[in-house]
């Protein structure tokens, strides 16, 4: 048997141990709601974090096309992104799988598997990890943005008006109103 | 070499301990999930107590001497005068319906943010101080004293609740975490614990009459602005009127949407409905503001931001008003304005004058919900509608948790949509009307220094967002809450791109084929119509 | 702890009984202590409904859960769960009430894997709830034959529509096995659902291990041990008509029973139990949503402290009058 379809054959049994680690992740209070066995779907957290490894390993057997993993990453690190973690904490879950797997492998008698296909694998898991960093970074940046976008959209009649009145008005009567305090319905 | 922590010492924080007591657990103030302190000079403004800059995360909150006694106090003149919060406070059975209700506790998974929980956090202290097994048994029943630990976990759930009421739906005796928030809120701002975000608005609106403390000018050169957008799509000028005495209604709406896109766009929806309409109405600066910051402070501070529309009202001698959309807003007007502010006894029963009909429901308030008219108008045909100019839109429709929850203005609005646009979806059967997951940033959590708290709350709506994405392409997520309209924005901008934030009069008025118009070439935001583009 | 404190409780409960009785004390536990735990039920049942009643309700906040009444009458109303008019609200406390209408409407995030997210309903709750409470009710209109000397016609026919299915003799009661599988599931869920546990306080154990011991120790005497019920009848009614008196024979298991029961009574109306009379006064369940039609009015009303237009215009009538806006004074 290659490590390609143990992989798959051990599909469930991966999922179930690795989704298991990601959720141990939380804080305590949190993951004991989450780890739960039939308990850990009441929420779309868990639902969202158990899509993506789903597909995630979907990929990993077939050899990663990192176009068509990044969307089921995105996912997983766009929850993690607004959720305490920092950038290794968020990430650290696809290093996980490595052990995962290797878990798998040594309680698997019948399997032996070459220094070349778990050098590949590990690989194929880093890449995983690198593009992880990526989307992680570009999530953060989108909560940037929103922030600046926000401040924009508010500010938008403002530098409209600015700039048409050019220095018609007294500087006071232009400035925007009280700080931050400036969008609110 | 200095060696670093595994993958799996990343991963595996706080796994092995068991789950500790919640009552032990003490409250981190995570960056991202809370908002900045009051500004002392705002309070002041206010007549608040305990007016000065403060910050969350520093040690010393500036407390007076005595915050406990004012506290148990505050609480004391609270329990006799709200049933609501005395019964709430006693009655709870901890069955756990409301667990899994709550978007924050959905979207994040902190178990504080349980309706339950966070209601426990008010009610253990209730529990030692004024009954007799607390006092008697302390823990044992459920009880803790008021410490400084308390307070501040106080003022960081009670300010992780949108107040929108969707535990109070599944609640077998209809506990209402909205009223317990309020009542913490209310408590902490005795001792000056408020955010920066709420009670700078408040002053502005006091002061200047908005949220966002538009001068008069200022509200008057913004319309003027959106008037010249109007005229450059549809070539038709529009004059509406300011403080006019002897009008017929007074139009109040949220500040949000003279300033903030894509709320602009809504108002001048209405702008160009009432002028299509030829209606005789006006709007005022000194009232320009629907929205009430008040609320999310005191009851007391709530009534007089909102005595402002029943004055100006009287003053202008207009015959009713009309509110524009916005959710908070809404529950304020339907639920709290007339007890608050009322008798209107110097208004009269609101008629359209359009279509005649007499607004019954709305009889003693004297205010009708701009959904309520423009449907009745659509009903009686007063309006010509163009639908395919919406073509390019797959609409869904989110309800605010105040219009649902605090009202019940549910089919009126899916209505106008109906009729104004060809492709509209509903997201899954739970996640609206009553039911209805809230944006995540309500109740003045809508800042920029709390956004990973907004957008766990917003990620059981976005996730239904998704949904209705995914089905049936929806590229449009329409509301009639000012507050939707700029948070949405942003949560749907995380989570769901490619989906944007309208206000329902904003297609109503893409729609709406006016009198005299040149031939329209852009929509409200000045993009192509369907139809029109590369032209 | 949580759950081990209040189980030791009723354990200490039923072993006081025991050996009260034991020590020949039948008139505390027969007549004392039920008079006394009643008395308290009373006043202490009474005093809360008033302390609720007494304080006002400032607004009129009902939890709207439809459409409401529309100015329209082409757009229907749901008129019980978002009643404008008593008669609406009539009919949604007795769904509330009888019928647990907003548990019944409760959900669950749900996932089936690899498909979607849902929010399934979740009738669990609410099944659990409806047998437990109805089931005691019954069980409690049933034991009315001890208290009267004839029994009338309605608790006869309880009596015999709970023992339908003609099992065993003395014949089984359906209510006795719902009773006790309803309070077990109840149980169980705070235990094994890690939400609800960590929620829960002793509090929430203790009337539920109250009430199955309550539960065991009358199913043993019905079934198993078989207590003399002439006597048990002639000391229930030597309370009830305040001739009290203490039957020869009667065994522990009826006192322990008793004891369990005035324990019960006597907390109830220091406990959250206490929502029984709590449902009926919730505003956000008993109001009419008619706020925009009849003026509700707070009792505590009062004046504020507004800023007015006058105010208002003297800060700004200069730019005002730039601005084209009519002012009051020039």
């Amino acid at each position: 048997m290659t490590l390609e379809t143990f992989l798959s054959e051990k599909k469930p049994a991966l999922i179930e141990k690795w989704f298991n680690l990601i959720l141990a992740t939380y804080p305590a209070d949190t993951s004991s709601f989450l780890k739960n066995q039939k308990d850990r779907f009441t929420n779309p957290v868990g639902h969202t974090i158990y899509q993506g490894i789903e597909k995630i390993l979907d990929e990993l057997v077939q050899g990663v096309d990192l176009d068509r993993v990044s969307p089921f990453l995105d996912n997983i690190l766009r929850v993690r992104a607004v959720q305490d973690f920092t950038a290794s904490q968020a990430v650290a879950f696809i290093f996980s799988l490595k052990n995962v797997v290797r878990e798998e492998i040594k309680g698997e008698k019948n399997l032996t598997v070459s220094c070349d296909e778990l050098h590949k694998l590990d690989s194929h898991i880093d890449a995983l990890a690198l593009a992880s960093f990526d989307i992680f970074m570009k999530c953060r940046e989108k909560l940037y943005d929103i922030r600046a976008n926000e401040l924009r959209n508010m500010t938008f009649r403002l530098v409209q008006r600015a700039n048409a009145l050019g220095g018609e008005r007294d500087a006071e009567s232009e400035s925007p109103p009280e700080g931050s305090n400036n969008d609110n319905a | 070499m200095a060696k670093g922590p595994t993958p799996e010492e990343l991963s595996n924080i706080d796994y092995t301990p068991p789950p500790k007591e919640w009552m032990d657990v003490p409250t981190v103030f995570k960056p991202g999930t809370f908002c900045w302190g009051a500004k002392g000079k705002n309070l002041q403004i206010l007549e608040f107590p305990n007016a000065r800059d403060w910050t969350p995360v520093e040690e010393d909150w500036k407390l007076p001497e005595n915050w406990q006694e004012i506290l148990l106090e505050g609480m004391k003149e609270r329990l006799g005068k709200y049933r609501s919060f005395q019964l709430f406070m006693d009655i709870c059975v901890r069955c756990g319906a409301c667990a899994d209700k709550c978007h924050f506790f959905v979207g994040g998974g902190d178990p504080k943010n349980m309706p339950v929980l966070r209601a426990e956090l008010l009610r253990s202290v209730y529990r030692k101080h004024f009954t007799t097994a607390g006092k008697m048994l302390g823990k044992v029943a459920g009880a803790r004293e008021l410490t400084l630990d308390v307070l501040k976990e106080w003022w960081y759930y009670f300010f992780q609740c949108t107040e929108c009421r969707r535990c109070s739906l599944f609640c077998p005796y209809g506990i209402d975490q909205a009223e317990i928030t309020m009542m913490g809120r209310e408590l902490l701002n005795l001792i000056g614990l408020n955010t920066d975000w709420i009670s700078g608005p408040v002053a502005n609106c006091y002061m200047k009459g908005n949220h966002l403390g538009l001068e008069p000018h200022t509200i008057v050169s913004n319309i003027e602005y959106m008037l010249d957008d109007i005229e450059t799509i549809t070539g038709i000028k529009i004059n509406p009127s300011f403080n006019r005495k002897g009008a017929e209604i007074l139009f109040v709406t949220p500040s949000g949407d003279l300033f903030a896109d894509p709320g602009t766009y809504t108002c001048m929806g209405y702008l160009m409905l009432f002028h299509e309409l030829g209606l005789d109405y006006t709007w005022s600066t000194y009232a320009s503001e629907g929205g009430n910051f008040g609320f999310f402070t005191s009851n007391e501070m709530a009534k007089r931001l909102n005595s402002k529309i029943y004055a100006e009202a009287k003053r202008l001698g207009v015959k009713y008003i009309i509110g524009g959309e916005c959710g908070h807003m809404w529950r304020v007007i339907h639920q709290y304005m007339d007890t608050w502010n009322g008798p209107a006894d110097f208004l009269e029963v609101p008629v359209s004058p359009i279509t005649g009909t007499r607004f019954d429901t709305a009889k003693s308030l004297k205010m009708i919900h701009i959904a309520e008219f423009t449907a009745d108008l659509i009903n009686h045909g007063k309006l010509k509608l163009d639908p395919s100019r919406n073509d390019d839109l797959v609409v869904t429709y989110h309800d605010s948790c105040n219009t649902s929850r605090g009202m019940g203005l549910l089919e009126e609005p899916r209505y106008i949509i109906k009729n104004v646009c060809n492709h509209f979806h509903e997201m899954p059967e739970n996640t609206i009307r009553e039911q209805t997951f809230c944006c995540g940033s309500g109740t003045g959590l809508n800042a920029g220094e709390n956004m990973e708290l907004r957008m766990r709350g917003g990620f059981p709506r976005a996730n239904a967002v998704k949904y209705v994405k995914e089905k049936h392409g929806v590229n449009m997520l329409a509301n009639i809450c000012a507050i939707d309209r700029a948070t949405l924005s942003a949560a749907v901008d995380y989570w769901v791109p490619g989906v944007r934030v309208t206000g329902v009069h904003e297609l109503v008025a893409n729609a709406l084929i006016m009198k005299g118009e040149k031939k329209r070439e852009t929509n409200l935001r000045g993009e192509p119509l369907p139809g029109k583009e590369g032209n | 702890m949580k759950i081990l404190l209040p189980l030791f409780t009723v354990i200490a409960l039923v072993v006081i009984a025991f050996v009260g009785v034991q020590a020949n004390l039948h008139a505390l536990f027969g007549i004392v202590i039920p008079y006394a735990a009643v008395l308290i039920f009373m006043f202490g049942f009474i005093f809360k409904v008033l302390k609720w009643g007494r304080s006002p309700v400032p607004f009129r906040i009902p939890t709207t859960a439809g459409q409401m009444k529309s100015f329209a009458p082409w757009i229907k109303q749901n008129k019980l769960d978002n009643p404008s008019s008593r008669l609406g609200v009539f009919g949604r406390m007795l769904l509330e009430v009888f019928l647990f209408r907003s548990l019944f409407r409760n959900t669950k995030t749900q996932l089936y894997p690899g498909t979607k997210l849902t929010y399934g309903s979740e009738k669990f709750l609410w099944l659990g709830g409806l047998a437990f409470h109805w089931s005691f009710l019954i069980i409690f209109v049933r034991h009315f034959r001890f208290f009267m000397q004839t029994v009338p016609y309605p608790i006869q026919l309880a009596e015999h529509l709970d023992s339908f299915l003609q099992i065993g003799a003395p014949l089984l009661y359906i209510t006795d096995v719902v009773l006790v599988g309803a309070v077990t599931f109840l149980f169980l869920r705070r235990v094994f659902m890690p939400q609800i546990k960590y929620i829960s306080l002793p509090a929430d154990y203790f009337p539920l291990f109250l009430i199955l011991g309550i539960a065991t120790t009358g199913i043993m005497m019905r079934y198993f041990t078989k207590v003399p019920v002439v006597r048990v009848k002639e000391l229930v009614m030597g309370l009830v008509s305040f001739q009290p008196v203490i039957p020869e024979g009667i065994g522990s298991i009826f006192y322990i029973h008793l004891f369990l029961v005035s324990t019960l009574l006597a907390y109830f109306p220091l406990s959250k139990l206490m929502h029984m009379g709590g449902v009926f006064l919730s505003p956000t369940r008993n109001m009419a949503n008619n706020s925009r039609e009849v003026r509700h009015i707070n009792p505590w009303n009062y004046p504020v402290h507004v800023h007015t237009y006058d105010q208002y215009e003297d800060d700004f009538r200069e730019k005002m009058k730039k601005a084209g806006l009519p002012v009051e004074k020039e």
